[in-house]
């Protein structure tokens, strides 16, 4: 935001509050309240406001109190965010930055705890990012600002208050997973895929076509979500590959329940991850 | 028909007050329109007056269809034969004349390209509206934005797209504003700041406002002289959409530089204003939210170039937006596409006698403005210049294949890179279009 005088913040107590997640925190007294502005609880109206502030000169960073209030201005990222660069000819270009926190953790019930990165991965014209560490997440941030393309940047809950390198929680259990494969003879590739929309397809190649059996570990829901997609797409390219199906973890389909032992087996556990790897590679 | 007009607020009667602590209007009070500013201090709720509803959809007797008291005076004053105060010049009437029969005569080329399958999908026609959009636009500078929904080929011309443009557009030639890619419903223009169409009704309302967002992000941000104003079109269906009231909150929060424009034709396809909505005077939803609420003759250019007239001075000096209900109708179907059965005839003929192109040509003609020859002349000039932008579509090309995957991305690395790590854009198949993406 020094650097460029046009990026600024929108979101719902961005500004004095300094963000819900304190992640802006003293930027409003920085930078002024119309720079780091604190907008009333109108998710669509505001997203949209982002993209004709953005058609016409600035850059704005809307930030989702929490990922799921997305939903709420789905109209407008899908249809204007996404598509309106499209419409108008390539006229007008979109270079906002949507972001919002998600995902399970400290059992903030079923609609709060939603990762909703399958619902827009259908959506022509963005981009759509995932940070797992505060490292990576401060990068992706630049790449997104910096970038003409709409990009819609998916953060875990869980990383707001850590401070050292420590990673998300998938990534988490997938390490501690590996590290117990790992005691246990077997030679994992973890690969963190940080772009969503589009796929590194690349790496993942490299990876299976050394490796030939792939797990997909994710937290989105089982049906319909990144991880089935990410299948998809690996069969349809890497298929002389493979001498296994592919194998897809992912959250159940069940909205997130409040009790803490509820919450926890809907998500994928490290103890599932080793059967998982272990069944694959017995096949 | 009274051209001469001016808008004005007028505060129906309130019948009851149950809020006896509050003192409120109680009397007519006729403010004249440079007392918009006075209007953000009286935020009480108005009782509605009991309305007939009737189930034709003719207007409900109590909304008062703006009329000029201030004006008409003005004209006792003087001398009936010479009337130094009209409200517009001589080039002012033949460009707002100009402006209107271009909106009618393209339209109703549409129509007929329409039916001879040169255009497809959903086309809707602006026949009868014209004034609200000439009223408004012609008041812009080229800086100023305009916003519309998916009834929106006169509005781009009244902002300046080249009728040949639009036409293309229609057609689905590269020559068209946006390359063909947008279509009867998204008409985009960079140049003009016609910042569109679109499909979804309210979805434009918050873009609005987002451009006037960045006029006063320009103005104390970035400290650029910045007095743009933005103008949003809409009819009387999405005032009862929540972006509609979302739009209205944060614009008076933030004193944006907008104009609110409904443009109440009565109908939403086949919905009549009256049993959707609970309290069918839209004009009053703007001292709700603390703006002011005109509602203005939508089928008189001339009252309605003097209702904008005040609205946009307001936002140009950063005094807020102004709610501007135009009452005006549509003479055709919703779309091409529409049968148009529901409406009583009865309801259209009565509007046809209000035609404002009509209105306008009586007007100039009766205070010798101009002749009927040079009007007759203006008719022919268009329409000389709609069959110039028919042909200049037909001759156009179509898109190409290569141009499928153009324009998704402003940045196409945002294809990603394929499984051979290379970024598909570089790919050499992408220029013809035939990419895996």
């Amino acid at each position: 935001m020094e650097h460029y005088p046009r990026v600024c913040v929108m979101g719902e107590d961005v500004g004095h509050y300094g963000g819900s997640y304190k992640v802006t925190k003293d930027l409003a007294k920085k930078f002024g309240d119309l720079r780091v502005l604190d907008t009333p609880i109108a998710e669509n109206s505001f997203t949209g406001m982002a993209i004709g502030a953005a058609m016409t000169g600035i850059r704005p960073v809307v930030e989702g109190m929490n990922m799921g209030f997305l939903l709420l201005a789905f109209n407008q990222i899908s249809d204007n965010c996404g598509m309106l660069h499209y419409t108008s000819g390539g006229q007008f270009t979109i270079p906002t930055v949507i972001r919002g926190p998600g995902g399970v953790g400290r059992q903030p019930g079923a609609e709060h705890s939603q990762m909703l990165e399958f619902y827009f991965q259908s959506i022509p014209g963005i981009q759509m990012v995932a940070c797992s560490t505060p490292y990576n997440a401060k990068g992706l941030m630049k790449a997104a600002i910096r970038s003409e393309n709409p990009v819609v940047l998916f953060e875990l809950v869980l990383l707001y208050n850590l401070k050292e390198r420590i990673p998300d929680e998938m990534r988490y259990h997938v390490m501690q997973a590996a590290k117990t494969l790992v005691n246990k003879g077997y030679d994992p590739e973890v690969i963190d895929i940080r772009s969503l929309k589009p796929f590194d397809l690349y790496t993942i190649g490299n990876s299976v076509k050394k490796t030939h059996r792939v797990l997909i570990v994710e937290e989105c829901m089982r049906t319909g979500g990144i991880g089935a997609s990410l299948t998809a797409a690996i069969n349809e390219n890497f298929r002389y590959y493979l001498d296994t199906p592919i194998v897809c973890l992912s959250s159940k389909d069940v909205p997130a329940p409040y009790a803490g032992t509820l919450e926890e087996w809907t998500v994928v556990q490290p103890p599932q991850i080793v059967t998982a790897v272990e069944q694959l590679c017995e096949l | 028909m009274a051209c001469s007009a001016a808008g004005k607020i007028i505060h129906p009667p309130s019948i009851n007050s149950a809020r006896s602590a509050q003192k409120p209007h109680s009397s007519h009070k006729i403010i004249s329109p440079s007392a918009f500013l006075g209007f953000t201090s009286q935020p009480d709720k108005l009782f509605p007056v009991s309305r007939t509803i009737s189930s034709t959809g003719r207007r409900s007797a109590t909304v008062m269809a703006v009329s000029s008291d201030v004006v008409k005076e003005k004209k006792l004053k003087n001398a009936p034969s010479s009337a130094p105060n009209l409200l517009i010049t001589k080039e002012e009437g033949l460009e707002l004349y100009e402006d209107m029969i271009l909106g009618r005569a393209f339209e109703d080329m549409c129509a007929q390209m329409y039916y001879r399958g040169k255009m497809f999908g959903f086309v809707h026609l602006y026949n009868g509206q014209e004034a609200v959009s000439t009223g408004f636009i012609k008041l812009l500078k080229k800086e100023d934005c305009v916003v519309s929904t998916y009834r929106d080929h006169v509005h781009a011309l009244s902002k300046g797209v080249s009728a040949r443009a639009v036409m293309s557009e229609l057609f689905g030639k590269t020559t068209g504003c946006c390359r063909g890619q947008g279509g009867s419903m998204h008409m985009f223009s960079k140049e003009h700041n016609m910042l569109g169409g679109f499909a979804f009704i309210g979805e434009g309302i918050p873009v609005a406002t987002g451009a006037a967002f960045t006029s006063k992000y320009k103005r104390e941000v970035l400290k650029e002289d910045c007095d743009e104003v933005t103008l949003a079109f809409f009819g009387d269906g999405t005032c009862n959409n929540g972006q509609f009231f979302e739009c209205l909150n944060m614009a008076t929060l933030w004193k944006l530089p907008i104009v609110f424009v409904v443009e109440n034709n009565l109908w939403a396809i086949g919905m009549s204003h009256l049993r959707s909505t609970s309290d069918p005077q839209i004009w009053k939803k703007g001292p709700a939210f603390g703006m002011p609420g005109v509602h203005v003759d939508g089928m008189d250019v001339l009252k309605v170039r003097e209702v904008a007239k005040e609205a946009i001075g307001r936002a140009r000096r950063g005094e807020g937006p102004t709610l501007v209900e135009c009452e005006t109708y549509r003479f055709r179907g919703h779309s091409l596409a529409d049968p148009d059965e529901l409406r009583d005839p009865a309801e259209k003929a009565h509007y046809a006698t209000r035609d404002p192109i009509t209105a306008l040509k009586k007007y100039m003609t009766e205070n010798n403005l101009a002749s009927e020859s040079e009007l007759k002349g203006i008719e022919k000039k268009i329409d000389e210049v709609v069959e110039d932008a028919v042909e200049f579509g037909d001759k156009s090309p179509v898109p190409a294949r290569s141009q499928l995957l153009e324009n998704v991305f402003a940045d196409p690395r945002g294809f990603g890179i394929g499984p051979d790590g290379k970024y598909r854009c570089e790919d050499p198949k992408f220029t013809e279009g035939t990419a895996q993406v």
